[in-house]
């Protein structure tokens, strides 16, 4: 057992940090820590967590800056003198302390059109290879920590960019489903003109701070441009569209799109 | 309305929508972080995919020998009959399952299952199964979009509500009108307006110390139905899941999946004997290996060998790890071993178990490919819960429903392993279309379906005052003391291993407690404010904690996920009786009920195995 300096983000967007001192024990975790906290000192410190496992991706903050699944940082990663300053995702809109208001990953979520099977298919007809369908499978690992997006500088920095990328989180989404072998939509032309493909300049950041170690950039977002590209610079595309026969693409559903998506709840 | 959403809510909510009907889904965690996130090892269907001997009454069999005949039987049939369609039908909405070589979908062994049963992805198939549920929910979101103009039309998420209460008529038969909570966000209070609610809460696990179970396991469901007027049921019988975690303190109790044994791992003492083989009781001796020799042969030829003791129902391995600890042969931190890593190539367990290499390495500084695993048995499931009808999860109270863990009866006094995600299924589903047909039925009755004038308005000035006290009391208790407390008292006194003496202690503190929680205090403001959340949600582990320990004093035999040390047989007599609970004037009553018989002829079987007698 020893005693750390922890500095907490109390309050709102006009919160501050306040410095505790508190017992740590061999093994534990950030979390562990901040459970700490709220039982002997700030029973109102507002903390979003599930699991405990890292399974459920709720308890995702900044640690010494760096975007973290709290449940998942041993306190032995840092030295026995660091003082350990957790703040909420800065992507997102404090709500109060270490809680954000993540329901921009929700609305964006939305509009992406949803897995499309062929049609006269029905449940027990799939046959898939294993080799086939753990392209997807990776992806979907995913827990929605949404530390990918709070990472990524495109929305991190730019507000105003927020309504036209979904971030790595939901580009990976549009990559999962076109790669399923039992999917029949084609998301390339949204992809890159709804959800904002093109803003990725491939830093992976994403894949840096993903705690399921999933290879957004370079299994999801490289892969996903370069089916854009093939679409986009096809011949027979062109030509098709040359003599009026546009390639059918899956538009986002409509009505899904709010003017006040991107903030608050619902 | 369906409160909860996890798997039983969110199949339950898909089912509404699909028969018409405007539903809410209410959830205390944000859409899609639900319970079942954090099930592993895969959902129990007989596919017959890896092993084509497999059928629906094959699984029914195996249920009902793992619930120890307490099962409600005709749940135990719908369950096995439509886990298959439950299952393909996930896929058809997107789910992608590990495959076999002929690309159907792969099924993996599992305790107290015949065959290989379990539909899985890797070792996070209850992450597979959410998302799909919540995809699936955002597909029909976008299809009224379309046809309405809004995607909240006909299903509508609330994320981070909690309901407190269920608002009823009067009378004996009066009948559900709606529910009372609050938003977690900004403390917001709100009121529903509802002919039905369908209680998909979950578990209670949070009461007990060491546990698998997330915060959000209160009980809150159990607990409110109570206070509603409908009856709980198999309330002893708590499952405690073998293998949890041990080591660091601060994981204690983490689970660790059953697909570390059912793809090969072993369990050992610190003599490195695969103890299980001394732990096989009669009831299963004709199945389960001998020698190791056998054992092992079983993974490659299951037709001439019989199974690993290691395979046993959960149940009987968690007594047996309690026994060998007890008994001196434990591992350092209290545990046991379980060894994968002498059984299976290195990649081939990061191929198959990769979450729990994660967590270990993590966690632990453990690397399971290379060294074993120390684990002890940890808090998992509650088996009791709502008394429900078993066709369409109606309870006692005209209009309340029930799916999933809240709900009772289907598993018994012992639940398999991967038969929770296949209930939530089956289950789930019938639970929406239960409460479509019940309110078809009432808009076509004579009677008007508008609540009585009053009711909801009453309902709800007397929830804001009673939420509120705990914001207002300013020296009253600390709510995270009393939950501490509460959590010692179950884990020591109503836990793995009970002794009545030992029961009626718990009841007496509990009483003690229950005096406390009248005067809980949470500093602090409403937004977000967890101590409030928590002193909100005492109550209610309290009464279920008092419904568990009841039960469990009057039980006096073991059987399942109850175990007397003073009565250590299983008996004749209790195998036909259920123990019910109500509550009447806050208190919990108890009442013997007839378990219920089986329709459905047990007699076809590969093994040919006759009911025994207990």
């Amino acid at each position: 057992m020893s005693e750390r300096t922890f500095r907490v983000w109390r309050g709102g967007p006009d919160g501050e940090l306040t410095e505790y001192r508190v017992e740590v024990n061999e093994g534990e975790v950030v979390l562990d820590v901040l459970h700490r906290l709220q039982a002997t000192q700030a029973p109102d410190m507002a903390v979003r967590w599930n699991c405990k496992a890292g399974k459920c991706g709720s308890c995702s903050v900044e640690i010494n800056g760096r975007p973290r699944l709290s449940c998942m940082t041993r306190m032995s990663v840092f030295e026995d003198d660091e003082v350990v300053t957790v703040t909420p995702m800065r992507t997102f809109p404090v709500v109060r302390d270490l809680v954000c208001d993540v329901s921009f990953n929700y609305a964006k979520a939305r509009e992406i059109p949803s897995f499309t099977p062929a049609p006269g298919t029905e449940p027990g007809d799939f046959r898939m290879r294993q080799a086939d369908v753990e392209r997807s499978q990776e992806f979907r690992k995913c827990i929605e920590c949404f530390l990918c997006n709070d990472v990524c500088h495109v929305i991190r920095d730019h507000e105003e960019n927020k309504e036209h990328f979904s971030g790595p989180r939901f580009l990976m989404r549009v990559a999962e489903l076109e790669m399923h072998p039992e999917d029949t939509a084609d998301r390339r032309r949204t992809a890159q003109e709804e959800f904002g493909l093109g803003y990725c300049n491939i830093t992976k950041c994403c894949t840096e701070v993903c705690p399921e170690g999933i290879h957004i950039t370079d299994n999801a977002l490289i892969p996903l441009k370069e089916r854009v590209v093939d679409r986009k610079y096809d011949p027979l595309v062109w030509l098709g569209s040359k003599i009026g026969r546009r390639p059918k693409d899956t538009p986002i559903a409509p009505n899904v799109r709010r003017p006040e998506e991107g903030r608050g709840t619902a | 309305m369906v409160v909860g959403a996890g798997g039983a809510g969110l199949r339950a909510a898909i089912a509404a929508r699909e028969q018409g009907k405007r539903t809410a889904i209410v959830s205390k965690s944000l859409f899609g972080k639900a319970h079942t996130v954090m099930a592993e090892g895969g959902a129990a269907a007989a596919l017959g995919n890896t092993n084509a001997a497999d059928s629906w009454k094959v699984h029914f069999r195996d249920t009902l020998r793992g619930g120890k005949f307490l099962n409600d039987p005709r749940m135990a049939e719908l369950h096995a009959r439509e886990a298959p369609e439950r299952i393909l039908e996930l896929e058809y909405w997107g789910a992608l399952f590990d495959r076999t070589e002929d690309g159907r979908i792969s099924q993996r062994n599992f305790g107290g299952h015949e065959y290989p049963r379990l539909a899985h992805v890797g070792d996070r198939t209850g992450l597979e199964l959410i998302r799909t549920l919540q995809q699936r929910i955002v597909a029909l979101q976008q299809a009224d979009a379309a046809e309405f103009g809004d995607p909240d039309e006909r299903l509508a998420v609330f994320a981070e509500t909690a309901v407190t209460s269920l608002v009823r008529e009067g009378g004996d038969d009066g009948r559900i009108v709606g529910a009372f909570g609050y938003r977690r966000v900004d403390g917001g209070f709100v009121l529903f307006e509802a002919p039905t609610v369908i209680l998909a809460t979950g578990g209670i696990g949070k009461a007990f110390r060491t546990t698998s179970n997330s915060w959000e396991y209160t009980g809150d469901g159990h607990a409110q139905a109570l206070r509603a007027g409908a009856s709980l049921i198999n309330m002893e019988f708590v499952q405690f899941h073998p293998t949890g975690m041990v080591w660091p303190p601060s994981v204690k109790g983490i689970l660790v999946t059953e697909s570390v044994r059912g793809d090969g791992g072993v369990l050992r003492n610190s003599r490195g004997e695969r103890f299980m083989f001394d732990y096989v009781p009669d009831v299963f001796r004709s199945q389960y290996a001998e020698t190791e020799e056998e054992a092992d042969g079983w993974y490659d030829d299951p037709t001439r060998h019989r199974r690993p003791p290691e395979l046993l129902p959960r149940d009987e391995v968690a007594r047996a790890i309690n026994s060998e600890v007890k008994e001196g042969r434990g591992s350092p931190h209290g545990g046991v071993f379980l060894d994968v890593s002498s059984r299976l190539p290195a990649e081939e367990i990061r191929r198959r178990l990769p979450s729990m290499h994660h967590q270990f390495r993590e966690l632990a500084d453990v690397d399971i490919t290379a060294e074993p695993m120390e684990v002890g048995p940890t808090c998992h499931y509650v088996m009791g819960g709502v008394r429900v009808d078993a066709d369409t999860a109606a309870s006692d109270v005209p209009g309340l429903f029930a799916a999933g863990e809240v709900a009772g009866g289907m598993h018994g006094s012992n639940r398999l392993g991967g038969n929770s995600l296949s209930d939530l299924l089956v289950f789930g589903r019938r639970a929406g279309l239960g409460a479509a047909a019940y309110v078809d039925a009432l808009e076509a009755g004579e009677g008007d379906s508008t609540p009585a004038t009053g009711v909801l308005e009453r309902a709800a000035a007397e929830a804001v005052a009673s939420s509120l006290a705990p914001l207002k009391q300013g020296a009253g208790e600390n709510p995270y003391a009393i939950h501490s407390e509460l959590q010692d008292t179950m884990n020591d006194l109503v836990g793995i291993i009970r002794r009545g003496p030992e029961v009626e202690r718990a009841l007496e503190r509990l009483a003690a407690l229950a005096e406390r929680v009248d005067v809980l205090s949470a500093p602090g403001d409403r937004v977000y404010n967890p101590g409030w959340h928590l002193a909100l949600a005492l109550p209610n582990m309290l009464l279920v904690s008092e419904a568990v320990a009841r039960a469990a004093l009057e039980r006096t035999e073991s059987r399942g996920g109850h175990t007397r040390d003073d009565c250590p047989e299983m008996s004749a007599e209790w195998r036909r009786v259920n123990l019910s609970v109500r509550a009447v004037d806050g208190r919990v009553e108890l009442e013997r009920t007839p378990s219920r018989t089986s329709p459905v002829s047990c007699s076809h079987s590969s093994t040919g195995t006759s009911w025994p007698s207990t």
